[in-house]
């Protein structure tokens, strides 16, 4: 009881903060506090750390690719003594995996990732005292957000974000695309020639589409899915399938797939964009908004280094550091002072849209589907990312 | 007398210092033990019970939210491949893929075979020898990854193929098919040139002197002799298909196979990837009892 009591004010605090940072105007899923408020998770009750001790002489991380750099690792361990010991992953499925086996101490969860890694108790709460770079220039939209802030709890500590945006091939496509419709609609005049992201949460992509073209289907978040609107965006998903002319689940695979002629427009990252080198490829964030998603540093309910783990959080928030990994992986940082260190930096946050909140109002970033439903509705169940796997591989059978 | 007595020391010294080799020479079933201690070790305790272990965890059920399996029983896992008409539908094209493979395997493997066994000058069969075999060497990605190349619009057979007015398949069903039968062909020409060797030359002469054609003598000589090596190669292109889905997911466009289904599930709901790492299982069985059924693995 005592629980609940100081839970519900935090978690409408951070409801809020949601829908600041997510929603899109007017169809913002409702601004009674009680609707989003009403989403309690039951997560198990894990402890977190109350003081820095000791480096415990390292730490292991999973990361994505371009994380963790000797660019900067190596400068971490002079410093606090801790070795970094670092293992990829290329999913957020193989990192939830990894992260359960106990042998890691953090990771960079992304949103569909880490509502699992909560619930699951792989995951313990973060003493945000112990890290004196989260403060005040954390960007607004990555603060308090439902996929790392659960009950009032923070259990991610954010490092940066991105939007999936339509790229097009300006040789083809020569007017710039304002819409989705280009990749959804069967006579969409690139038929044959787009992208999709090969993945269940792709279904997310749809949903926001539907949102703008089919109101009457009521979707208010694309990652709170009834059974009928899972099935529209399945029937989506299924018709896009016919003009589909490859799917794209590795990054290398989706360059080759534009630079190659294969493809011509399409979902894309704004970093493989400039990974491809190509300047007669664009991108551009269509009028329906889009999908994006946002990584979190997390640490493990198991960690055996607790210490150095706290202390790489705390020295990858820095602007530095936190600028540093942001501009090798091409994305947004999630400290903003890293913006007004030099030329070079404002440079990247203006590309990569940093401080653009207006930029970001229209990206619902990637958050694990739950029976919950997170757009505070109660009157029906939501699909779960189950129901969302099953339903993404009858689309392509 | 006095060369004896120091051979008989010698014979007791060494049963005195081994007494294993003693005690394995007087018995037999120990002896078979020890030689099959460490290979059974490694079939039974790693091999079979994981595979044992994973169909086990096909009856089991998963948390949906947390994905954390737990064990219980339920066919549903099962049922869904069934009930599913996209399950069924990705099943099937599998079958018919591998099938494919197989097919297009055998009918290179077969003329190369008698061209490099019965016409080709000992120089030029080393050079096709290494030529099959050279692609082993490359690794699996790699192959895979210069066929992605190959068939990209702006590629090599587009460009190759353009004065003639054909345009290749993209990324498709058929590249796919493609891809496998370059990945797994030398596993079928292999055996089928060795058998095709070891026919003699003069049963060809044999069957042309009594009028046979050239495909008379392939079809009522060769292939019922190369019949087993044919069948051999078959069950590694066949199954070797069945379980890919990276060929799929890097040049099949929006191809889909078992294999895809299975990586999908792998990590979210591990009962239901189980469940359907069955059916590849169920085909190379059904396979191998059909083969059985010919009669040609008595011959093997």
């Amino acid at each position: 009881m005592k629980k609940k009591r100081m839970l519900l004010p935090a978690v409408a605090a951070a409801a809020a903060l949601v829908l600041a940072g997510c929603a899109s105007g007017d169809d913002a899923p409702g601004g009674d506090v009680d609707a989003p408020g009403g989403l309690q998770i039951d997560v198990p009750d894990v402890p977190m750390l109350e003081s820095l001790g000791e480096g415990e002489g390292q730490v292991n991380i999973v990361a994505w690719s371009g994380f963790v750099e000797p660019a900067w690792s190596d400068k971490f361990t002079e410093e606090t003594g801790c070795v970094v010991n670092r293992r990829v992953a290329g999913t957020s499925d193989e990192m939830v995996t990894l992260m359960r086996t106990g042998d890691y101490d953090l990771v960079s969860a992304s949103g569909d990732a880490s509502l699992r890694l909560i619930a699951g108790g792989d995951v313990a709460p973060i003493n945000t005292e112990l890290i004196p770079n989260f403060g005040d220039d954390i960007v607004e939209g990555m603060k308090g957000q439902i996929y790392d802030t659960i009950n009032g709890k923070s259990y991610g500590i954010p490092i940066g974000r991105g939007a999936n945006i339509l790229q097009y091939n300006t040789e083809v496509v020569t007017e710039t695309p304002t819409s989705w419709d280009v990749v959804w609609e069967a006579d969409s005049p690139y038929a044959g020639k787009i992208t999709a992201y090969d993945a269940p949460i792709y279904i997310a992509d749809a949903a926001v589409y539907l949102m703008a073209h089919q109101p009457e289907l009521g979707i208010t978040n694309p990652y709170a899915l009834d059974e009928t609107q899972l099935a529209a965006a399945v029937d989506l998903l299924k018709q896009q399938n016919a003009i589909v002319s490859e799917y794209w689940g590795d990054p290398a695979a989706q360059i080759t797939s534009f630079v190659g002629g294969t493809t011509v427009v399409g979902t894309s990252w704004e970093v493989l964009r400039k990974l491809s080198g190509e300047d007669k490829l664009k991108g551009v964030l269509p009028e329906e908004g889009s999908t994006g998603w946002s990584d979190a540093w997390m640490i493990s309910s198991q960690s055996q280094n607790p210490n150095c783990a706290y202390l790489w959080m705390d020295y990858t928030s820095s602007p530095e550091v936190n600028g540093a990994i942001a501009m090798n992986f091409g994305m947004a940082p999630a400290n903003a002072a890293f913006c007004e260190l030099s030329d070079e930096a404002a440079a990247h946050c203006e590309e990569f849209n940093a401080t653009d909140e207006e930029y970001f109002k229209n990206v619902w970033f990637w958050t694990t589907p739950i029976e919950q439903c997170v757009d505070g509705r109660k009157d029906v169940t939501c699909t779960n990312f189950q129901q969302w796997t099953q339903a993404w591989l009858t689309v392509k059978g | 007398m006095t060369t004896t007595a120091p051979a008989r020391v010698d014979r007791s010294s060494t049963a005195g210092t081994r007494p294993l080799s003693t005690m394995l020479y007087r018995r037999p079933r120990l002896r078979l033990a020890g030689l099959l201690a460490i290979p059974m070790v490694w079939l039974v305790g790693v091999y079979i019970f994981s595979l044992a272990m994973m169909l086990v965890t096909a009856f089991w059920v998963t948390d949906p939210f947390t994905s954390k399996v737990k064990p219980g029983f339920t066919l549903d896992n099962f049922a869904s491949i069934f009930t599913t008409p996209a399950y069924l539908a990705t099943s099937l094209r599998t079958l018919g893929i591998a099938l494919a493979v197989t097919v297009v395997c055998a009918l290179f493997a077969v003329p190369l075979g008698i061209f490099m066994a019965k016409i080709a000058s000992p120089w030029l069969r080393g050079v096709l020898a290494v030529a099959i075999t050279l692609p082993l060497w490359a690794g699996y990605l790699v192959k895979i990854l210069a066929m992605r190349i190959t068939f990209t619009e702006e590629g090599f057979f587009n460009w190759a193929l353009a004065p003639l007015g054909i345009t290749g398949p993209g990324f498709s069903i058929v590249t796919v098919i493609l891809t496998l039968t370059y990945l797994w062909f030398p596993y079928m020409a292999v055996p089928v040139y060795t058998a095709i060797r070891q026919i003699p030359v003069n049963l060809f002469d044999a069957s042309a002197d009594m009028g046979a054609k050239s495909w008379t003598t392939i079809r009522t000589v060769v292939l019922p002799l190369i019949k087993p090596a044919l069948l051999a190669g078959s069950i590694f292109t066949f199954s070797l298909s069945l379980g890919d889905f990276i060929a799929a997911r890097f040049v099949g466009g929006s191809t889909q196979m078992i294999g895809s289904i299975i990586a999908s599930n792998i990590n979210l709901n591990p009962p239901m990837a189980a469940a359907f790492s069955v059916v590849p299982i169920v085909f190379v069985l059904l396979y191998l009892f059909a083969v059985r059924k010919s009669g040609a693995l008595r011959n093997l």
